[in-house]
């Protein structure tokens, strides 16, 4: 396996009407002068996220209409495989992926497939309770137990994958609701993928709030048990990446 | 017999409609298919009513027109999984092309971009000005 510096690394940014964000979160990964290049997935905003991206020093994808977050990664992931890129990492255009946690997320390369940047492995503060909290403890019970490792936090965008998890997304990604996080995961470790998990501290959103509304909540619970429950039953990828880094 | 007229005309109505749709390749075969059994059926039926009975009959139905009433909901569910099946494929062909053409607009663009910096960097300026043409329809 390359080491971290030798790698080729693709940030992937899906940015949908973040005008206002995403050009300090492209400045901040950029200054962070760790050799990132970063990719700003345009998804068909309305506003001038993909100018301001641009100007941040970013190469911006403009999505023709919107596709959901899903949509947006796969055609990262698609470009991260034309452009042969070793590794990519998601991290969110509304600041709340902190940029300097992006190396530590990667290191979680070394020895999986995919790394996920967990909110809720002993590290900050992010804090969720009622139908939101069991669904997020029920999913990571299950996937942990698929992927035979410990994962506090399945439902994290915050995630890096090698040219076998990119191989794989390109293979099976969901643009539904869920489908980038809990299908995609899923089928990823059906497929062979090995998964870690790496503890992150979660920035506060800087624009818009996470909902607290109970309702809601009940219903992204029944959402997520369903995109599992289809998850589980969706048949594996074969993955032509050959690559193995262990 | 007289009030299986209208029907039988109803039902050579829609078959023509079909028949010219497809002929004018506004339809796809595969979707009037369908529709051309149930309007033939619809004209077979319309013809000769006694048919239904009889069939009702063989089948066990007591009112005849039970049968023509399920046959319609079986089929009309035939049609609606079909195009939800083909709107699935559809929309994910959609979704395909619409990756590959931003990911070719973001390879034009940076081709754009280095062709002009190249032109105008030439020779003592003197090269001509290249139109690189809108940089985004949407402005």
């Amino acid at each position: 396996m390359l080491s971290p510096d030798a790698r080729h690394v693709l940030v992937i940014m899906p940015a949908w009407n973040e005008g206002e964000t995403v050009g300090t979160t492209v400045a901040e990964v950029i200054n962070l002068n760790e050799g990132y290049d970063v990719l700003v997935v345009d998804d068909g905003s309305t506003d001038r996220t993909a100018d301001v991206a641009a100007a941040a020093g970013a190469t911006v994808l403009r999505l023709p209409f919107n596709m959901g977050v899903g949509g947006a990664m796969r055609a990262g992931f698609k470009y991260a495989d034309r452009h042969n890129y070793d590794a990519v990492i998601q991290v969110d255009a509304d600041g709340q992926h902190d940029p300097r946690e992006i190396s530590s997320v990667l290191e979680g390369l070394r020895s999986a497939d995919i790394a996920i940047g967990a909110r809720f492995a002993s590290k900050g503060d992010y804090k969720v309770s009622g139908p939101r909290q069991w669904a997020m403890v029920f999913l990571a019970a299950v996937i942990s137990r698929l992927a035979r490792t410990k994962l506090t936090d399945v439902t994290s965008g915050f995630r890096a994958g090698n040219k076998r998890a990119i191989a794989q997304y390109l293979d099976h990604y969901p643009a539904e609701y869920l489908g980038d996080t809990i299908d995609s995961l899923v089928v990823a470790i059906k497929s062979g993928c090995r998964v870690t998990q790496i503890p992150v501290a979660m920035r506060p959103r800087q624009g818009g709030t996470p909902s607290h509304n109970p309702a809601k909540s009940a219903i992204y619970l029944l959402r997520s048990v369903f995109a599992l429950l289809f998850a589980m039953t969706r048949s594996r990828s074969q993955i032509a990446v050959g690559e193995s880094n262990a | 017999m007289g009030n299986t007229l209208p029907p039988f005309i109803f039902a050579l109505v829609m078959v023509a409609i079909v028949l010219e749709l497809v002929r004018r390749k506004v339809f796809r075969e595969k979707y009037a298919a369908l529709w051309l059994i149930i309007g033939a059926s619809a004209l077979v039926l319309a013809g000769w009513p006694d048919l239904l009975t009889g069939v009702s009959k063989i089948v066990g139905i007591q009112v005849a027109s039970n049968l023509l009433f399920a046959l319609c909901i079986v089929l009309l569910l035939g049609v609606c999984l079909h195009l939800s099946w083909e709107l699935s494929v559809v929309e994910d062909e959609n979704r395909t092309l619409a990756e590959e053409v931003a990911i070719m607009r973001t390879a034009v663009e940076r081709l754009e971009h280095e062709f002009h910096e190249l032109s105008t960097a030439g020779p003592r300026g003197e090269t001509p000005r290249l139109e690189t043409g809108p940089q985004s329809p949407k402005d």
